[in-house]
């Protein structure tokens, strides 16, 4: 009995060696939750076609950023852009990935999806709990023709660090000079007013359950729970839904060329939906190990000739051609190895 | 009552059979010397590391909350202001929290796992003791992350429905009540995670209690009943003097659960770092919420060193708890002898 405990426990730490000599030649990256679940999709449709392994750890972009600064991973996520004076410091560049969008979610009785139509301003004041009633004045002048109750408005927002949060806060702080001199923007604020619920999971279960209810979740979340979501007035001045369409129109407004520190809040566009960002890959510029930064491009460059379909399945927005291409130069013209020899990607 | 009575006559034949000794002690066996002392080194070893741990937690506390103490100090303590923006930080706002739900939990816990450990030991028919003890043990094997969905998706919506609203319309004017009561009816908040945290002690307490009063001899019970006790002044005069200790660590053991409690906290805590209102509807933040919520994104510095701050203060706080526990205890055993 106990000599065949032995042997069995001997036989499966022989696997786990193994299996852990062959994880050690796989690229390994850590970060944002946002884009975890395409990243998993793109890691497993990549592995069935090539056989390499992508392993992405979905721990927080704070996290993300920390071990790519240690090098315990090759590459880092993140849903807030670092500055470039930040990449400079720690000898790093970062590229985009995908494109997601946040949307403002209530829960009023009577009122359909895209019914009620917002402003940035009002938007934080609602969040500053300077506004508190549905039937404000100024809320009710953005919506005439649409009855909105005399109730106290239940303001529900993130209690977790999050990327998410990150986008609205900087989008509430261009928008409204109040927030951003009381509160400003951040992945966690120090928020005036609300409910803290843990996660896009929280925040929706908590705008569903509560009546008078409003609260922020990613695009996806609101698509799949059917949840009504705002019409927001963008920078133009247009009242936009928030769709695939608004948000490729506000990466296209951006200007990638010069930097990639793009937060695609309140951009310029006909249609483009204000609350957008785009969420980022940071990687070191010189490479200890070039064979697997070679191995995470790859997978970067099959993600973006062939990921775009997966990525809006689960509704995702794929980058404009045009900043593909602008990564891909970036890739050839800033990433070397220790000899300062170009790492190759295809 | 079969319990085996002391002898009550001297027996000389017996005693000098016991204590003669028939001739000298087995000489001792030197088969391996090394092993005794192997052995006193392996198990002190065991005891040492962990004070040894002890000591390197607390050091690394220490050094890695040093950024938070050294531009804060104590006044971190009693500062209720907690921006990660503008990198202001205190932590009063989740200590309160903390020491809030926690009392509330013992507050219920308390009285009502004393309730069925006597029902368990002292009232309950045979045949309903073990499924009922199972039961209850049972519910201390439910993952506290159940507890927290069940808490903010079931029990939430309850609680400010049949109970936070009909108050607030009773006390909404009554000065100390209205405030007590006030708030926006969520469900969630400092009462709600005290509720849910005596829940999920009840079982631990109840557990231990249950245990420490059967091992109250029965002898001692029997004759407070032989005198005409009833059965409530058996429990008061005779187990609970008998048992304390091991009440006070069962309580002890479920204060120090609701205190290191995370996640069912978090869903239902409401995760708000502002105290501007003592209301026990008013959502809240704990210390262990915030560090589960906040670690993950907090960058470098004085965000991460203040949430570290607060993991130190939490254990600060762990380690009153348990000073004070040992020293009631103490105090009860020197007025030991003086009532009865």
């Amino acid at each position: 009995m106990l000599k065949q405990f032995v042997r069995c426990s001997l036989a499966a730490s022989a696997v786990l060696l193994w299996a852990g000599s062959a994880v050690a030649q796989d690229v390994t990256g850590a970060g944002a939750s946002f884009p975890a679940p395409v990243y998993a999709k793109w890691a497993d449709a990549y592995n069935k076609a090539t056989g390499a392994r992508i392993n992405y750890q979905s721990v927080g972009s704070g996290a993300g950023i920390k071990q790519i600064k240690s090098k315990t991973v090759d590459f880092g996520a993140t849903d807030a852009p670092l500055t470039d004076e930040e990449l400079a410091k720690d000898g790093m560049i970062q590229f985009p990935t995908v494109i997601g969008g946040v949307v403002p979610v209530v829960n009023i009785k009577g009122i359909t999806p895209g019914q009620l139509r917002l402003t940035g301003a009002v938007l934080g004041d609602i969040y500053l709990g300077k506004i508190t009633k549905w039937n404000d004045p100024a809320i009710t002048a953005l919506n005439p023709g649409v009855s909105l109750p005399d109730d106290a408005i239940a303001v529900v927002r993130r209690a977790d660090g999050s990327g998410t949060s990150f986008l609205f806060t900087n989008y509430l702080s261009k928008v409204n000079p109040e927030w951003k001199s009381k509160v400003g923007e951040g992945t966690a604020v120090n928020w005036p007013t609300g409910a803290g619920g843990k996660g896009n999971e929280g925040v929706s279960a908590f705008v569903q359950r509560l009546p008078n209810s409003i609260g922020y979740v990613e695009y996806a979340y609101a698509k799949q729970n059917k949840m009504s979501y705002v019409q927001l007035k963008n920078k133009d001045g247009n009242y936009t839904k928030p769709d695939d369409e608004t948000f490729k129109s506000a990466a296209t407004g951006a200007d990638w060329s010069k930097s990639f520190y793009q937060v695609l809040t309140d951009q310029a566009g006909k249609d483009a939906w204000p609350i957008t960002g785009a969420t980022f890959i940071l990687m070191h510029k010189t490479q200890d190990k070039p064979a697997n930064a070679t191995n995470a491009l790859k997978f970067f460059e099959w993600a973006y000739a062939s990921g775009d379909k997966s990525a809006e399945e689960l509704d995702y927005v794929p980058l404009p051609a045009k900043v593909k291409d602008l990564t891909r130069k970036l890739w050839t013209d800033s990433l070397k190895d220790s000899s300062g020899k170009a790492v190759a990607f295809k | 009552m079969a319990a085996t009575l002391p002898a009550t006559h001297y027996d000389p034949k017996k005693t000098m059979e016991q204590s003669t000794p028939h001739g000298r002690p087995p000489a001792r066996r030197h088969v391996a010397p090394w092993a005794d002392k192997l052995f006193a080194v392996l198990t002190s070893g065991a005891a040492w590391l962990t004070l040894l741990l002890l000591v390197g937690i607390i050091v690394s506390l220490i050094f890695g909350a040093w950024p938070a103490i050294k531009q804060f100090g104590l006044g971190f303590l009693w500062s209720t202001e907690w921006d990660p923006v503008q990198e202001k930080f205190g932590g009063l706002v989740m200590i309160y929290g903390t020491l809030m739900t926690s009392f509330i939990a013992l507050l219920i816990a308390v009285p009502v796992s004393f309730g069925i450990a006597l029902f368990l030991t002292e009232l309950s028919p045979g045949w309903l003791k073990r499924p009922l003890g199972i039961a209850i043990e049972l519910l201390a094997a439910v993952p506290s992350i159940v507890y927290g969905m069940w808490g903010l998706l079931v029990f939430g919506p309850i609680l400010a429905r049949y109970v936070q609203a009909p108050l607030q319309s009773a006390f909404g004017g009554v000065p100390f009540l209205g405030t007590l009561f006030s708030g926006p009816p969520v469900g969630i908040g400092i009462l709600s995670a005290g509720i849910i945290l005596a829940i999920m002690i009840i079982p631990f307490i109840a557990a231990v209690m249950r245990d420490v009063f059967d091992v109250t001899p029965p002898m001692l019970k029997e004759s407070a009943y032989a005198l005409g006790s009833t059965t409530w002044e058996v429990v008061s005069k005779v187990v609970l003097p008998y048992t304390k200790t091991g009440v006070i660590g069962g309580i002890m053991l479920g204060l120090g659960r609701a205190l290191g409690e995370t996640m069912a906290v978090t869903f239902v805590i409401g995760n708000f770092n502002q105290l501007d209102s003592l209301s026990l509807f008013q959502a809240a933040n704990s210390i262990t919420s915030a560090l589960a919520n906040e670690f993950a994104e907090a960058g470098a510095g004085l965000h991460q060193a203040s949430l570290i701050y607060l993991g130190l203060v939490l254990f600060f706080i762990t380690f009153v708890v348990l000073a004070l526990s040992k020293l009631l205890l103490s105090q009860l055993r020197k007025g030991e002898g003086k009532n009865t």
